[in-house]
């Protein structure tokens, strides 16, 4: 049963287009984080849905309800704002407190409300103070408190951690998921962060210059990236240029020296993609040497000269002994962990 | 040590040094003529001796006892204060307006809002002074054609006539510092609001105003001190005998040329200015204070 539903929404701004042909059903209680790079036309969405912009096409329904001729002030959307965007003259009581003030709430349930709502972002004892008091870390929370408190169908959040330095910002991804989960509560996330949104969400809407490039599970967006600007965004990926060779009766594919079976309905020329984690090194397979070899504590990472190429691969240190700089050495992968695509043709 | 000390004295006189053109010339057309003035306040004066270097208290003693120079003073406050509360009611929402406006229209409403300053404040008045003359004057002509009022208004020399002309002069700087005060919102800080389902006047009134009344305040602090202070508004509309603080002085510096009396009357309005404008800025200030910190 969708709950929220965006029908082929577009977006132009005079002559550029923003965002295209966004189609996207969401289940009520589910985490969705829009993921791509800046530009994509990810803020854009979320204002769309938000109403603080008109779609220049298409339908977007909650619960079958259209929701484009509904001002932004009677959808009961919760917004988090990448600036927070919190009232500069109000408490951070007073501000959690306006939504519930614009509902007319009863004083005495106003004020159990808001002590509930910062008590469950952690801000139990900070009702008075004012925004420009508080650090980042704060005021974000306070304008999650404040999304919150009205308890809306729809928690639209835009790059809300984004402001925060690295460690701040693990610490509430864990904490956001954990208030979302709890609650139950519908969520979209903007993110420009391919980590956060893995760790975050139910499913991830890739785009890319305003379109759509795949909709699915972190592990289905990671495992089976539908583009090269999917296999890209999503961490590093090794792309080698391979072929198909049909000798003896029998398709194989090759990359270099390495060799595997062909799948079916493969032929020609096709780009083969190989996370650098799925990467081992054997006696077999594309010959390479090791230009340097770096360590990550819980992992090795290695840059590697190959006939087809640079690659990287990454090895867990489990206290095996590691080739050296310098050393000569085979990649191999299995053919379950790659994918593939015809090559483009060249110029 | 003692290297750090001659170091330290060598920087402050080289600060000294450094800031001595500056303060010299504040002291030469500042300092000097002030207490020159304050000074000329406790002389004597009369038909026929003229000056007297003398000190004594009769111009501070005149001003007070005379109920004219009460009214004066008075009036020069009241239009001073109605001036500036029209510009705020003015002002406030032409500057809202013009800080929504988009690309060309912007520009071109702030340079018709900004383009009176590059007006000279004489021939901007003697046009208020067209258009309010006599019987027949525009003003009138069209408050009569709208049915708002039966019989002309008399606006030259009075005071409705000044607090109009001097609403219009002192616009601009209302509407550049409230423009300025908006300019600093967070424009989805506006948005946060309507999400949270409030009204468009609610968001106004209850998250812009209160944002940008440090604005309106310093702008009312403008306009008032410039209103109180104005000489050719008030000379021009409210002539020889509707008199404030400048045009009154004027009058006695360059026709009775009772100097020390101008001189005491000038002083005056010029401690009135300082302690209201100081005053209201220190509140301003404390009220404000949680917010910009
Ligand atoms: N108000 C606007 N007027 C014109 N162009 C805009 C406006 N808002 C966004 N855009 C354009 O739309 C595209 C998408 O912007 P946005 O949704 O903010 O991207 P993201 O949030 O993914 O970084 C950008 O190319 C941007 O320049
Ligand atoms: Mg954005």
């Amino acid at each position: 049963m969708s709950f929220l539903e965006l029908d082929r929404v577009g977006k132009s701004f005079g002559p550029n287009v923003a965002v295209e042909e966004f189609s996207l059903t969401v289940t009520k209680g589910e985490f969705i984080s829009f993921l791509g790079p800046s530009g994509c036309g990810k803020t854009t969405t979320l204002q769309m849905i938000a109403g603080f912009l008109d779609p220049s096409h298409g339908a977007i329904r909650l619960e079958g309800k259209d929701l484009v001729a509904t001002p932004p002030a009677k959808r009961g959307l919760g917004i988090v704002f990448q600036s927070y965007a919190l009232f500069p003259h109000m408490t951070a009581a007073e501000n959690v407190a306006f939504g519930l003030e614009m509902r007319n709430v009863a004083r005495s349930e106003r004020e159990e409300r808001v002590r509930a709502a910062l008590t469950l972002v952690g801000l139990a004892g900070y009702e008075d103070r004012h925004p420009r008091r508080m650090s980042g870390g704060q005021q974000q929370r306070v304008a999650l408190a404040r999304a919150l408190v009205i308890r809306p169908s729809v928690l639209l959040l835009d790059e809300p951690l984004s402001n925060l330095d690295a460690r701040l910002r693990e610490g509430m991804q864990i904490e956001l998921r954990q208030i979302q989960r709890n609650l139950g509560t519908t969520t979209i996330l903007v993110t420009h962060d391919q980590i956060e949104a893995m760790s975050l969400s139910d499913r991830i809407v890739v785009m890319s210059k305003g379109r759509i490039e795949q909709i699915g599970t972190p592990q289905e967006v990671y495992e089976q990236p539908a583009s090269a600007f999917v296999a890209q965004f999503l961490g590093k990926t090794n792309e080698f240029a391979a072929h198909v060779e049909r000798a003896a009766g029998q398709a194989r594919l090759l990359a270099g020296s390495w060799s595997a079976p062909a799948p079916a309905g493969v032929s020609g020329a096709v780009t083969l993609s190989v996370r650098p984690e799925r990467i081992s090194f054997g006696d077999t397979g594309l010959a390479g040497r090791i230009t340097s070899r770096i360590f990550q504590g819980n992992h090795w990472l290695f840059q590697c000269d190959t006939e087809c190429g640079p690659a990287i691969v990454i090895r867990q240190n489990d206290g095996q002994p590691q080739p050296e700089q310098g050393a000569a050495v085979h990649l191999n992968w299995q053919a379950a962990d790659m994918s593939l695509r015809a090559a483009r043709v060249a110029a | 040590m003692s290297t750090t000390a001659t170091a330290d004295t060598s920087d402050a006189r080289a600060g000294l040094s450094l800031a001595l053109p500056a303060l010299m010339l504040f002291i030469g057309v500042v300092v000097i003529p002030l207490a020159m003035t304050v000074m000329l306040s406790f002389h004597d004066w009369g038909q026929y001796k003229g000056i007297e270097p003398v000190f004594i208290l009769k111009n501070w003693m005149e001003i007070i006892d005379d109920p004219y120079y009460l009214e004066m003073f008075w009036r020069t406050f009241r239009v001073a204060v109605l001036a500036t509360l029209i510009t705020a009611v003015f002002g406030v929402p032409e500057a809202y307006i013009l800080n929504r406006m988009q690309g060309p229209w912007k520009g071109l409403f702030l340079l018709v809002i900004i383009g009176p300053l590059l007006i000279s404040v004489v021939a901007r008045t003697l046009g208020w002074a067209l258009l309010f003359g006599g019987n027949n004057g525009l003003a009138n002509k069209l408050l009569m054609t709208l049915g708002l009022v039966d019989s002309p208004v008399r606006f030259m020399f009075t005071e409705t006539g000044m607090i109009i002309a001097l609403a219009h002069a002192m616009m601009p700087f209302m509407v550049l510092a409230v423009w300025t005060a908006l300019q600093r919102l967070d424009p989805q800080v506006e948005n946060a609001a309507l999400s949270l389902g409030a009204g468009s006047l609610t968001v106004v009134r209850r998250i812009v105003l209160p944002q940008i009344m440090p604005g309106v305040l310093s702008g009312a602090i403008i306009v008032f001190s410039l209103s109180a202070s104005a000489f050719a508004t008030p000379a021009i509309i409210g002539g020889r005998r509707l008199k404030v603080a400048a045009t009154l002085a004027y009058d006695e510096f360059l026709n009775t040329l009772n100097w020390p009396l101008g001189a005491a009357v000038a002083v005056l309005l010029l401690i009135a200015l300082v302690l209201i404008v100081v005053g209201s800025n220190a509140l301003i200030e404390r009220r404000y204070q949680e917010m910009f910190r």
